[in-house]
């Protein structure tokens, strides 16, 4: 333990009015906490730079799930585990039920939170690319009242985000409206658990009912209506590969498509060597797992008889 | 020969008064300490209530030695600031055993060899506990992704299935 | 002869009760009146001088104790085989995280911040980091050509053999650093008393090694120097020479401050400051017959040793003659050795050297196989060693062990032949591949030729008034299961209930030493002992005339409350009796090498997903003869946990190092298997008895460390049709390899 609690202040006014007052009259003076799975973590190894911290692990502004016919919004300070035992959640947004089942294990689970995630902005968090290719709203609050942001718009470097020193998440937002698609998420670590990924992809698509006539044998395809492709891991921020996404879209999914989003997914990243992994590897493996999601796209097309069978 | 007495030097002999009091039920027993607020559940544990059943293995949340169970839910007491278990419902290695009987899961785990070393032993067994809490009859894959947050260097986890698989079909209640 | 009662059953863990419940106390669980904590200040750097030390002025020096060099009272060595490595860097560093100065004070908080506020400063040296370099000579870094040791083992004639091969097959073969990882950190407390001397409970495997370090360190005699096991949190070579360095730091913070002193690591410094497996490189070089026999070869195996001497020697020693696998080899030429680099010093992990040497043989024989063109299964079947041969050190083979037989049954029980078939089809589309690869090998038992003859092991048992007998040995329990077994020993040489008998708490002033608890020698060696030492009791008691020849544990307990009110004591004491007729040639390195060994067929079943080049054990089964198993439960958990420990070293568990030191010292970055990861792991006995362990055992706690790298390298051959030859394996350099190659066609043979 290389951090004395001695040195350490930390407090829990048990509101959210309350919090966010702190945090404009003593602004950058507070950290936030919620459950601690990636703060902890830094103050058990003596790497904290803040000395005073804020608790907003049991406000109830920020907890809770709240499913509505066109949107379900969800506290910032859901955990994991609530999350994945959510019924709306694991039918409808699969890649962010999946996201949480891999992050940690159960007892990590329980602490940590979908806003935590977000904030902590870690390029290799599991959730973020899931939030991406739902194209998340977040709610921000402060003594300024409600602010919404696109979470597309909100990372903008590395742990930097559109997100003022006197705000807090509250609420993240997803629309339902993803039942006709298919949902693909694939998570590379060290290990099958407890794994900071390597790689990690989120993605959606959906294809446009259509005659034209694909490459892939006798799969006649029909095109790419929707697609959305999120990686993590291979950037200073969680990405949407949108050159790919352009080059795919209102084409049928056959192989010369899907070599060249390979390239363009290969093009639009920028991996580095840490300890974890190579640039090369995260390279490799991105452009695969992309590859294998659009041939599941392009599976998803109905068949026509082909004249020849 | 060492005591086992809880050391209460820890905070005592850095001179400084500790600011927080803290009430939190531990094994059903309602306790009141002063503490600072970002001490980590683990240490008041171990040093304020001389609950040594529960290990640091790792300090960084990886290894489920300090597992616990708080407010009925699986935690890691390393990543967990004293504070922030204010009013907490705690059970530890401890509380799973009544004063003369062992409970089914600690029992199973001696039969089946599911404790070889022991130092994750109290982290595996709560764990293991849990699991059973919300799905009584696990298959095998659930158990596995159960105690994914516990390691084990002894066992290979194999007799560690086997123990939590024993414990299910005798139907653990803990 | 009565049947066994308690052999062969697996009886309840004599500790098991306190693991379960959270009783049992390991170090950090203790405390004692007035203890300081002690913390260690280490070198930043990997080679140099020290030019001056400094303290920081605006901190608050009061209350701490501070050690150096110059305080050390004794010899400033860590007396174990050679007295190279300093207790505290006195002037030179040779790795880094090497010990300059000790700290203690009664706050942990700010005896962290005061390590901080040591400066030290250096007049660097040019560091040597690999095994390639040290050879080069280029800087020598220890003794005068930075060679701690070597080996030759010649049978034979090996230069007649080339002229007559049909095939002359090269491989070389590495393997990584391993961490031991044990989850409970290393950990001591050390209290000094003026009259009693000094006293150390720690986490340990060996608590004489440590008691002859202290000595050294201390200058006092054997009497003023006690040392105690507390439970012990897994070990697996780790805690076998590592304690006499930090139980010696705490005994001298303990004699300067007047106060008991506990020092715990936190998980980075135990990764990065203690003992690793050695690194190792293994060149083979090998004369075949057209029909796959083998009729000669040469093998060179080194071994990074890191900065010290420290067990190098012996684990050059263990993985020289292990080299050759379980197959006969009619002419051989080995040659071992270990250098020195300036990385902290590598030391004992299960397996102590066999891993490394018998994961280049068994690599090596699929690649003659291929050569030759027959199986993997044929190759080794054609070569096996069979009673009556030698081994490379000329033992000839007693026991009636049949290797085909035993690989039958391997294949049988993994499902080989009818799983490559369906491999191969499979394979053909999608990106799963998957492959069966075997590995087939043997472990020796006990120390080293004269080793077991060098320690003379005593053990002691003693009866009590309550009838029960008290088993005195210093061989310690870490989850492997001593405790239980040699008490299940006792009880069935007593023909008592096994919950009458007792084993003391491994404590120097009350055991006598009974060797280490290393080379899988406790169940046979020391067992053996507890066996003499326990029928001595009865013996005793018998010659005394209070007790029959047959006995309920009534009348057991009756005699020895007889005997203890006449003579005040009934202790009995067993001490290792060497073979007759057993030979060792310590010069020529011939003879007997070990007094049993145990032989295995592993069979792993494994997938590689090419979309991310990731390679996975899908099923795993080890088949192994251990002579006779003791303890059903307790020898399945070690085979089960030394094969996951196998499978971490062959596709998780690598130590990244830069500069000579290790980078990713922490559990979420150096990687072990989770139980998410394993797969089944089926564990088979076969049982054939053994002379020289107790009630038949021989050894099996090394054994299961030896063979799963190789099968699953083995197995990714037969998945990819390209050949490794190097762990840890990590995806990465699967995905490099299968680059390289859709680049280019490597040529026969080469090695990726």
């Amino acid at each position: 333990m290389r951090s004395n609690p001695a040195d350490y202040e930390l407090i829990a006014p048990g509101k959210l009015q309350a919090v966010i007052q702190l945090l404009t009259n003593e602004p950058g003076q507070w950290l936030p906490i919620a459950g601690g799975t990636d703060v902890m973590v830094q103050y058990v190894a003596g790497k904290l730079a803040a000395r005073k911290l804020v608790s907003i692990w049991n406000l109830p502004e920020l907890r809770g799930i709240e499913t509505l016919p066109d949107v379900i919004r969800i506290g910032a300070a859901s955990t994991y585990t609530e999350l994945r035992e959510h019924a709306v959640i694991t039918r409808e947004f699969p890649l962010l039920a999946s996201a949480a089942r891999w992050t940690g294990g159960i007892a990590n689970q329980n602490r940590g939170t979908i806003g935590g995630n977000i904030v902590n902005a870690s390029p290799a968090a599991d959730s973020l690319p899931a939030l991406l290719a739902y194209e998340a709203e977040l709610i921000l609050v402060s003594v300024r009242g409600e602010r919404r942001v696109s979470y597309l718009d909100f990372h903008t470097a590395y742990k930097k985000m559109n997100l003022a020193p006197d705000e807090l998440i509250q609420t993240i937002c997803l629309e339902r409206r993803f039942s006709g698609y298919l949902q693909y998420s694939r998570k590379v670590g060290a290990r099958n658990a407890q794994a900071i990924s390597k790689i990690c992809i989120a993605a959606l698509g959906r294809l446009r009912g259509g005659m034209a006539h694909g490459e892939l044998g006798d799969a006649i395809g029909s095109e790419v209506d929707d697609v959305r492709i999120a990686v993590g891991s291979v950037a200073p921020v969680p990405l949407r590969l949108q050159q790919v996404e352009r080059i795919v879209k209102g084409k049928s999914v056959g192989s010369e498509l899907i070599h060249l989003a390979r390239k363009a997914a290969a093009a639009a990243i920028r991996p580095i060597d840490d300890i974890r992994s190579t640039a090369r590897y995260r390279s490799a493996v991105t452009a695969n797992l992309v590859a294998e999601f659009l041939q599941q796209l392009g599976a998803t097309a109905p068949r026509r008889e082909s004249p020849y069978e | 020969m060492p005591l086992t007495a809880p050391s209460k030097g820890m905070a005592d002999s850095s001179g400084k008064r500790k600011p927080c009091e803290l009430s939190l039920t531990v094994n059903g027993r309602q306790k009141t300490l002063r503490v600072f607020p970002m001490e980590r559940l683990l240490d008041v544990l171990r040093h304020e209530l001389g609950l040594t059943g529960t290990k640091e293995g790792c300090g960084e949340g990886e290894c489920g030695s300090c597992s616990v169970i708080m407010n009925g839910v699986l935690v890691n007491s390393c990543l967990i600031p004293a504070l922030q278990a204010a009013g907490a419902d705690i059970t530890t290695i401890e509380g799973i055993a009544s004063e003369s009987q062992l409970g089914t899961m600690q029992a199973a785990f001696l039969e089946c060899g599911g404790a070889q070393c022991g130092i994750c032993t109290p982290g595996m067994i709560l764990s293991a506990c849990h699991l059973l809490n919300k799905k009584p009859q696990p298959t095998l894959d659930e158990i596995r992704e159960g105690l994914s947050g516990n390691l084990c260097r002894c066992t290979g986890y194999m007799q560690i299935f086997d123990a939590v698989a024993e414990a299910a079909r005798r139907g653990n209640r803990s | 002869m009565t049947a066994e009662h308690i052999i062969g059953k697996s009886v309840p863990r004599k500790e098991g009760r306190d693991k379960v419940t959270g009783a049992a106390r390991y170090i950090d669980d203790m405390t004692l009146p007035g203890m300081l904590y002690g913390a260690t200040v280490r070198s930043q750097i990997a080679r140099g001088v020290i030019r001056k030390t400094s303290f920081a002025p605006h901190f608050d020096w009061s209350g701490f104790t501070t050690v150096t060099a110059k305080d050390i009272p004794g010899k400033n060595c860590i007396a174990l085989i050679g007295d190279d490595q300093p207790c505290l860097a006195d002037g030179k560093v040779n790795h880094p995280e090497e010990p300059i100065l000790l700290l203690a004070h009664a706050d942990p908080h700010l005896l962290r911040k005061a390590v901080d506020a040591v400066t030290i400063e250096y007049d660097s040296l040019p560091p040597i980091f690999t095994l390639e370099e040290s050879e080069r000579l280029s800087e020598i870094i220890w003794g005068t050509d930075n060679t701690f040791k070597t080996f030759l083992i010649a049978k034979g004639d090996v230069e007649s053999v080339w002229g007559k091969a049909d095939y002359i097959i090269e491989g070389e073969y590495t393997t990584g650093a391993q961490e031991q990882l044990y989850i409970e950190n290393n950990g001591v407390i050390a209290a000094y008393d003026a009259a009693l001397g000094i006293t150390v409970w720690g986490s340990l495997q060996c608590p004489y090694y440590v008691h002859k370090a202290l000595m050294a360190l201390c200058n006092l005699p054997a009497d003023k120097v006690r040392v105690v096991q507390a439970e012990t949190g897994g070990a697996f070579g780790g805690k076998e020479d590592y304690p006499s360095i930090i139980a010696g730091h705490a005994a001298l913070l303990s004699m300067k401050s007047g106060r008991p002193v506990k020092i715990v690591y936190d998980r980075m410094e135990d990764m990065t400051a203690t003992t690793k497996r050695h690194p190792s490189r293994t060149r083979h070089r090998t004369a075949v017959s057209k029909d796959g026999k083998i009729l000669g070869g040469e093998i060179d195996f080194a071994i990074d040793g890191g900065a010290y001497a420290t067990l190098s020697s012996v684990v050059l020693s263990r993985g020289t003659i292990h080299a050759g696998g379980p197959y006969y080899w009619p002419h051989i030429r080995i040659r071992g050795k270990a250098v020195a680099t300036n990385a902290p010093p590598h030391g004992a992990f299960r397996g102590f050297g066999a891993p490394q040497s018998l994961f280049a043989m068994e690599r090596h024989m699929d690649r003659i196989a291929q050569t030759v063109g027959v199986s993997p299964i044929e190759i080794r079947r054609r070569n096996f060693l069979k009673p009556g041969e030698t081994t490379t050190t000329e033992q000839m083979i007693r026991e009636e062990i049949d290797l085909g037989k035993l690989l039958d049954r391997g294949l049988e029980l993994s499902g080989y032949e009818k799983k490559k078939a369906r491999f191969g089809r499979e394979n053909e589309s999608g990106p799963i591949k998957k492959g069966m690869g075997v590995a087939t090998f043997l472990h020796g038992a006990g120390f080293t030729g004269s080793g077991e003859r060098y320690l003379a092991s005593v053990v002691g048992a003693e009866g009590c008034s309550d009838g029960c007998v008290r088993i005195l040995v210093s061989s310690t329990e870490f989850g492997q299961g001593t405790n239980t077994v040699l008490c299940q020993i006792a009880a069935e040489a007593l023909d008592l209930p096994y919950e009458n008998i007792r084993i003391s708490q491994p404590d120097t002033s009350l055991v006598p030493n009974s060797g280490p608890t290393v080379a899988s020698r406790t169940a046979m060696v020391v067992g053996s002992l507890v066996r003499s030492a326990a029928v001595g009791i009865k013996q005793t008691l018998i010659a005394s005339g209070m007790l029959g020849g047959s006995y309920s544990p009534g009348q057991f307990r009756s005699a020895c409350q007889h005997y203890l009110a006449q003579h005040g004591e009934l202790r009995s004491f067993a001490r290792y009796d060497p073979p007759a007729g057993v030979f060792w040639d310590d010069e020529k390195y011939r003879g007997e090498a070990y007094a049993a060994f145990a032989w295995a067929v592993y069979v792993a079943e494994v997938a590689v997903d090419l979309s991310t080049f990731t390679a996975t054990v899908e099923d795993f089964v080890a088949l192994q003869e251990v002579g006779k198993v003791l303890h059903p439960v307790l020898a399945r958990g070690q085979i089960a946990g030394g094969v996951a420990q196998g499978i971490g070293f062959a596709l998780y568990e690598k130590v990244v190092w830069q500069n000579g030191r290790m980078q990713n010292g922490q559990m979420t970055n150096y990687i072990m298997p989770t139980s998410a990861d394993l797969p089944p792991i089926r564990v088979f006995f076969e049982e054939m008895g053994n002379v020289h362990g107790a009630y038949g055992a021989k050894g099996i706690g090394e054994l299961p460390m030896d063979g799963p790298a190789p099968a699953i390298l083995n197995a990714i051959e037969d998945a990819l049709g390209t050949s490794f030859c190097s762990i840890p394996l990590l995806p990465e350099d699967i995905f490099e390899a299968l680059s390289a190659q859709d680049a280019q066609e490597p040529r026969v043979g080469e090695c990726l």
